[in-house]
């Protein structure tokens, strides 16, 4: 077979690969049909890299193949961790995909025997930053997720100014780099330069806006890929780089209408420093508290239960008793139905995983948008480690940091009961007056022992 | 302006409004193994890293190249174990009894 009639094999593999991509995520449409997904994702991305290790100009099989190992090595563990620590593993993986795409770029640059032209060496400079910058971002959001960096935002005076201006800096080398190309010297430092940028970037960024700053940096990795396909004329890299960062795109668009937010808010506005203090100064109000008993024979008086679980379940580890009670109130008759927002969790839909592990059925699992009718139908709204997502001043209170947040309208139900370990605020640092309305019960105590408390209670002693 | 710059322009522009109209589709529900799925997908990038690397042209294009192989190819692995993983756990009401 000569050359041009393997390239042309080739193109084809990477065209089959590309219809099976965009397939892949047309049958992720339905829980019904996204294992389909996955495979006609695993069928595509095999082909193309069995077609690439054809490819004539690959001989050095051993710097192929080695590495190829040693990824696989490191992916399954990485495919295997446990599911509270799945947003961690994604933003290690935006890290492993910019760091990729920003080593090809760099070799990209001091490859070639032909110096490159001012167009390549642009795409290259914006490729490389956007990649640099997204591999010590997510590193650093994977570090904060890990709880290895403090969730708190880090903020300094002038902040903005002097992670502006190590932007600017690397946007200025890149510049320098497109008016001479041969300038070697300046291409290293650009490098730096925007790492630099990237830890500056996401430190300021507190826990609670994880979701987005996540969503965010897929965003970007898949651009920096879209871009790698530019420099090295690559049409399924194009392909795939633009699938992913229209993706990424999507989903911060959700998190940030979720939280009310723009994303230069969200960038740059490092959240729940201010009203700390003031949480402090409130005169003191009466909660009314349950305890076990009672909750678990109000309960089993209603028919219709609306669960609304945040992360404060997964961090008790809660998840399984709280299938127990799913299961015990469903077996006395009552209809139970859980309430999610989009960003309970810390990355897109990350509760749903977590209830769907323990087993929980997807169809019982429901929107913001659908379940807010509901509400006044419901008879009881039972709050289990979630907290700003219910909080009624996001509806009425002008000067609250989250008013106009879209929120669940709990205070709606007949009857509201919140497991809560203490009345401290909440994540962002906000009261919540939901807890001292006349129809809410406070239910004080581990998530995961008060649970297993009631379910105990339903079970009827036995 | 280069040609190929205008041809993958074309593609890139295209291929976002494809991944637009099929991502808006993708239940809520599946956001997470939307995120792992499509960073198995992006990691293709691989087959970049596999030329560079198996051109063998200069020490620090091979050793640049042999990191975005591991890196990207574990990616590609982990992402669509954990993707599948996550969907095997997805069931409904009606499955689950039968």
């Amino acid at each position: 077979m000569n050359a041009a009639d393997l390239q042309q094999y080739l193109d084809f593999a990477y065209i089959a690969a590309v219809v099976l991509f965009v397939l892949s995520l047309r049958f992720l449409s339905s829980p019904a049909t996204a294992r389909w997904g996955v495979l006609a994702g695993e069928v595509g991305a095999a082909l193309a890299v069995i077609a690439t290790l054809f490819n004539p100009e690959v001989t050095a099989y051993r710097w192929v193949l080695i590495p190829l190992i040693i990824g696989a090595g490191v992916g399954v563990p990485l495919g295997m961790v446990h599911m509270t620590a799945v947003p961690q593993r994604t933003a290690l993986s935006h890290a492993f995909g910019a760091l990729s795409a920003a080593m090809i770029g760099i070799a990209e640059y001091y490859v070639g025997t032909e110096p490159v032209t001012r167009f390549q060496m642009g795409e290259i400079a914006l490729e490389v930053i956007i990649g640099s910058l997204t591999f010590t971002g997510s590193l650093i959001a994977a570090g904060k997720l890990q709880e290895i960096l403090p969730q708190r935002p880090i903020v300094y005076r002038g902040q903005n100014i002097v992670s502006l201006s190590v932007l600017g800096a690397a946007l200025a080398l890149a510049v320098a780099l497109v008016v001479n190309p041969a300038n070697t010297i300046l291409f290293p430092i650009m490098v730096v330069v925007a790492l630099i940028f990237g830890i500056l970037l996401v430190t300021p960024i507190g826990g609670a806006d994880m979701p987005t700053v996540i969503s965010l940096l897929n965003s970007y990795a898949g651009f920096s890929a879209a871009l790698l396909g530019f420099v090295l004329n690559s049409k399924v890299l194009v392909v795939a780089g633009a699938l992913d960062g229209s993706s990424g795109f999507i989903l911060s668009v959700i998190m940030c209408k979720a939280m009310n937010r723009s994303f230069t808010n969200v960038m740059f506005g490092a959240f729940g420093q201010v009203q700390t203090a003031a949480a402090g100064a409130k005169e003191e109000r009466v909660v009314r508290s349950a305890n076990p008993e009672e909750a678990a024979s109000i309960l089993s008086a209603a028919n219709k239960v609306v669960i609304v679980p945040g992360y404060g379940m997964a961090v008790a580890q809660a998840q399984h008793k709280v299938r127990e009670l799913y299961d015990a109130l469903t077996k006395k008759g009552v209809d139970v139905r859980f309430a999610i927002h989009p960003v309970a969790g810390r990355m897109p839909g990350h509760m749903n995983v977590l209830l769907a592990e323990a087993d929980i059925p997807y169809d019982r699992l429901i929107e913001m948008e659908e379940i807010n009718g509901d509400f006044p139908q419901t008879d009881v709204a039972l709050i289990i480690g979630a907290n700003d997502v219910t909080n009624p001043a996001a509806r009425t209170d002008q000067s609250s940091p989250i008013f106009g947040m879209p929120i669940l309208d709990v205070d709606k139900a007949h009857t509201v009961m919140v497991i809560k370990r203490g009345m401290s605020p909440g994540f962002a640092g906000i009261d919540n007056p939901l807890y001292y309305l006349n129809q809410t019960l406070m239910l004080f105590g581990d998530a995961k022992q008060f649970v297993g408390a009631i379910v105990r209670e339903l079970g009827g002693g036995h | 302006m280069p040609a190929d710059f205008i041809s993958n322009l074309y593609v890139f522009i295209l291929a976002g409004f494809v991944g637009f109209e099929v991502i808006k589709r993708v239940s809520p529900l599946l956001h997470t193994p939307l995120m792992s799925l499509t960073n198995a997908l992006d990691a293709i990038v691989v087959v970049a890293a596999i030329i560079i690397a198996g051109r063998h042209e200069t020490r620090l294009t091979v050793v640049l190249g042999a990191i975005a192989v591991a890196a990207s190819f574990s990616n590609m692995v982990g992402g669509f174990v954990i993707t599948d993983r996550m969907l095997r756990m997805f069931k409904s009401g009606r499955s689950k009894q039968s």
